[in-house]
């Protein structure tokens, strides 16, 4: 089982959650974060003070999946999140040792 | 800056030591010749006796004149008389709702002044910033009625279109080069004896809302790190003392607004509707408030640059303001205290142009030189252009109140870049450009461009109010000297009051307290329980 962390703008939340839903991928817990990467922040102007913002909005989008759907959630997310601008985000893929479902206490694939 | 702070000290404790030496002046009744022959005033606590067959006189252009109106009403019997008497209590009756109604839209700026505020400040601060602006309603209206309503119009004679007043009618005045320079009125105080009467009353509601209008300016200036302790008390001196004084000399009967009959300076300093006497006064004290209090933590960078601290609910804001653009209808026109004055049309509209104008400069201003249309800063200039435009509404053409307006919102903008760039005073709304520096102009703009339409007999002296534009530089000099007068008293009043209330109550709340945020602290309350806040904002 893979976990797939994927750092996206919070605009494409609603069409990354449909494209996986589509390929089989049931579920998954958003979270809104801020944060900045090589897209680094931005200036704005208050009152006539310019100020950076540092940290931007973005949606961290988290899937647990079996391991052959692992691919296919990659890439649709990648293909739907993307705007092709700088400040898409990125996605991560780590192994997940163990699920458990709480109200049946099954675990592995069949608890996703 | 400390030579000026020594200048203005020294000149306050003049003006503070001198004025009671020089008063081993006389009281004076204000209306001295008039007054003479009349008999005393009787207060009217009903309303039943107010408004007769008097008040009919002048009222259209083919009214009866005084002659004509005594000749008839000594025929008691005569229909005509019956019904003439019935015309003038209706007069006087329009002229009493429409002050009551306008009076009570200016209650509801107060709204305006709490959204705004609370929109251009942080939420951690939201409670305290809403608290000042409910408890400085309430403050300020037991100051103004114990002493500060008796101190300003004590002595100006009450208000004819409101039927009488006419009890209130001491006014405390020095002798200087053989003219009277009235400082404050003495009759009034908890409107009893002959102020329990209907006409004072209504005048007491409508002045005390404007006063309030004053005093809650300086809780935006000074927001986010005012203790409410040393807030209450300033409330109170506030209500009491200082605005009363300047509203005396301008509106009261004092000094300033006599320049015209003592000095032949047009028609005196004339304040339409308070630019000066309210929105100056509030902006000045929010100056001197927010020098002693010093920035915010974290608004200027170590190397003295400023840092931006965005307000945590713009459209909280921008309701507010609107809010206030509606409420100032009430606050201009109301300001003729009668619904049977036609210019209020004029007022009305005047009022209008010269707030979208303001906005309309101020955002192409910001467009032009930062690239945005800054929405705070677009929102602060409506609000330029209606304080500068308060004067002067009256007594202006509309072309003039858009040309006032438009001046009002650059005027804006380079005054906040000053204030928060150059003297590196930290005003989170704005108040001390919006209300300070545009109150300023707003008096200004009264001996450049009324036009002489409007304002006979204003001050008792007769013709319309001139401005510099159409041949009275009389009138410019008073009004120059009105600004001046306010900012010297008023800061100085100020700086002084808040130096030593600062001995008995500290002024600004702990380190830790600002930083955690003044709600729970400072008022026992978050604004915004449901939300972790960021308290780590730079």
């Amino acid at each position: 089982m893979k976990k797939i962390e994927a750092i996206i703008k919070p605009f494409k939340v609603d069409e990354v959650k449909d494209a996986l839903d589509k390929i089989g991928c049931h579920g998954m817990t958003v979270t809104e974060v801020k944060g900045y990467g090589r897209q680094k922040g931005h200036v704005e102007s208050y009152r006539g003070v310019e100020y950076q913002v540092v940290f931007n909005p973005k949606a961290k989008v988290e899937v647990i999946v079996a391991d052959k759907l692992a691919k296919d959630v990659l890439a649709a997310i990648q293909k739907t999140a993307n705007t092709g601008t700088i400040g898409d985000g990125k996605i991560f893929v780590t192994p997940v040792e163990e699920v458990m479902r709480i109200r049946t206490g099954e675990t592995g694939e069949a608890a996703i | 800056m400390k030579r000026f702070i020594a200048l203005a000290l020294v000149l306050a404790t003049v003006m503070f030591l001198g004025s009671p030496l020089l008063a081993l002046a006389q009281e004076a009744p204000a209306a001295t010749e008039e007054a003479a022959p009349a008999p005393p005033p009787v207060p009217d606590p009903s309303g039943t006796a107010l408004g007769a067959i008097s008040d009919i006189a002048g009222g259209s252009p083919n009214a009866p004149t005084k002659e004509e109106v005594e000749k008839m009403a000594a025929d008691k019997d005569a229909m005509l008389t019956k019904v003439a008497d019935v015309v003038g209590h209706n007069k006087i009756s329009i002229n009493m709702t429409w002050t009551l109604v306008c009076g009570f839209l200016v209650m509801f700026m107060q709204v305006g002044f709490a959204l705004c505020e609370t929109g251009f400040t942080r939420a951690k601060n939201a409670s305290h910033t809403m608290a000042m602006n409910i408890m400085v309603y309430g403050i300020g209206m037991l100051g103004f009625w114990l002493c500060g309503y008796a101190l300003q119009m004590g002595g100006g004679g009450g208000s004819p279109t409101l039927g009488g007043g006419a009890g209130l009618d001491t006014e405390f005045a020095i002798s200087l080069f053989g003219k009277d320079f009235g400082l404050f009125g003495l009759k009034g105080f908890f409107l009893t004896g002959d102020a329990y009467d209907v006409s004072i009353a209504a005048l007491f509601l409508f002045q005390m809302v404007f006063m309030d209008t004053a005093a809650t300016i300086p809780t935006g200036a000074l927001a986010e790190r005012w203790s409410f302790k040393s807030f209450i008390v300033y409330g109170f001196f506030m209500s009491m003392i200082a605005y009363p004084l300047y509203a005396n000399w301008v509106w009261g009967g004092g000094w300033l607004s006599q320049l015209g009959k003592n000095f032949g300076l047009g028609h005196g300093t004339i304040d339409f509707a308070g630019s000066s006497v309210v929105h100056m006064t509030g902006g000045i004290a929010a100056l001197a408030g927010a020098i002693l209090l010093g920035p915010r933590i974290g608004k200027y960078k170590p190397d003295g640059t400023p840092n931006a601290i965005p307000g945590h609910h713009i459209p909280m804001a921008v309701t507010g303001v609107l809010i206030l653009a509606f409420g100032w209808f009430g606050f201009n026109t109301g300001s003729t205290l009668a619904g049977t004055d036609l210019r209020i049309g004029v007022i009305a509209t005047n009022t209008m142009l010269a707030s979208g104008a303001g906005a309309v400069s101020a955002m192409l201003y910001m467009m032009f030189v930062y690239g945005k249309p800054d929405l705070s800063m677009s929102a602060n200039g409506l609000l330029a252009g209606l304080v500068a435009i308060t004067a002067p509404c009256a007594f202006v053409s509309p072309t003039s109140a858009v040309i006032i307006g438009l001046i009002s919102g650059v005027i804006l903008c380079i005054s906040v870049f000053f204030v928060d760039q150059t003297l590196k005073v930290d005003d989170p709304v704005g108040a001390i450009s919006v209300h300070g520096v545009n109150g300023a102009w707003g008096l200004l703009s009264v001996g450049i461009f009324a036009d002489g339409t409007y304002g006979d007999q204003i001050n008792t002296i007769a013709g319309g109010v001139k401005g510099l534009l159409y041949g009275d530089g009389g009138q410019f000099i008073a009004q120059v000297i009105g600004v001046c007068t306010n900012f010297v008293f008023i800061f100085v009043a100020f700086y002084i009051y808040f130096k030593i209330a600062g001995v008995f109550i500290p002024m600004r709340v702990s380190a830790e307290v600002e930083q955690e945020g003044l709600d729970l602290h400072e008022v026992g309350v978050v604004a915004y329980p449901d939300f972790n806040l960021n308290k780590t904002h730079r």
